[in-house]
């Protein structure tokens, strides 16, 4: 016979069980799973700092549509160029957001567009430079709003 | 059907760096939402914007899940002689699309 007792033990176990399965269905991108994404890109290369200006606004009601540009110090001369520049978030279900390949015919090296985040952290922007070399910037952003793994309704 | 604005300048002058944006239709499904159902919806997104000049490459983007709806390029590029800039947008579910711009190099 079910006492109340059991009862309310085995409930508990349920909701626990279900809090758990909804927790692990919001896949969300660790700093870790940055890490990996970022390693596929640079190889066994050092990444310093500097040389990149990461542009993004630091607060975001939304993060369905935020303006995002990546500007590079660079000549861009056929021996001295950014040959790549690649964003990553720390919070998105895929930390890959975007890759832009460059050349001299660019003439400047800035590129500009609208971005997702789904939570709040670490955006990062590298580029690869045409001597092999890696430069990044990275910037805090909270977001207020999530996106990407809201519910559609349809 | 899809539409894209790209803004190119017409006129410019030889070796002027100018700037170009592109605006291109697309809802750019995630592949991470749901229906209310529970249902994944399946990613539908454009995954590369290809842009050649007077058929050289001159710019390549890889787009991911992360760009938003109605992905918005600007990027720059010298100015080297009159003629077409192509722009070609590729996707999941057989999305392409093509769009061109004549510019005058004085």
């Amino acid at each position: 016979m079910t006492t109340r007792r059991r009862f309310l033990t085995a409930a508990a176990g349920l909701a626990g069980g279900i809090g758990l399965a909804s927790v692990s269905r919001r896949a969300s991108a660790t700093p870790a799973a940055m890490k990996d994404a970022v390693r596929k890109v640079v190889g066994t290369a050092t990444v310093r700092q500097g040389r990149v200006k990461l542009d993004v606004p630091p607060l975001i009601d939304n993060g369905n549509s935020i303006p995002l540009s990546v500007a590079v110090t660079s000549p861009m001369t056929p021996a001295d160029h950014v040959k790549a520049i690649h964003v990553f978030a720390e919070r998105n279900p895929l930390p890959n957001i975007l890759s832009v390949h460059l050349s001299p015919r660019s003439g400047r090296a800035r590129v500009a567009t609208r971005v997702r985040l789904a939570d709040t952290g670490t955006v990062l922007a590298i580029a690869q430079m045409s001597d092999g070399s890696f430069w990044s910037d990275s910037a805090q952003v909270v977001v207020t709003l999530s996106t990407c793994l809201e519910e559609a309704l349809i | 059907m899809a539409r894209a604005v790209v803004s190119v300048p017409s006129t410019a002058k030889r070796g002027q760096v100018i700037e170009i944006r592109t605006l291109v239709q697309h809802a750019m499904e995630t592949g991470f939402r749901r229906t209310q159902l529970g249902e994944a919806i399946p990613r539908d997104i454009i995954r590369s914007f290809v842009c050649t000049y007077n058929g050289e490459e001159v710019f390549r983007a890889d787009f991911h899940p992360a760009i938003a709806a109605n992905p918005l390029m600007t990027f720059s590029m010298v100015a080297t002689a009159s003629g077409t800039l192509e722009f070609k947008w590729t996707g999941d579910k057989g999305f392409s699309l093509t769009e061109s711009a004549k510019i005058t190099v004085a």
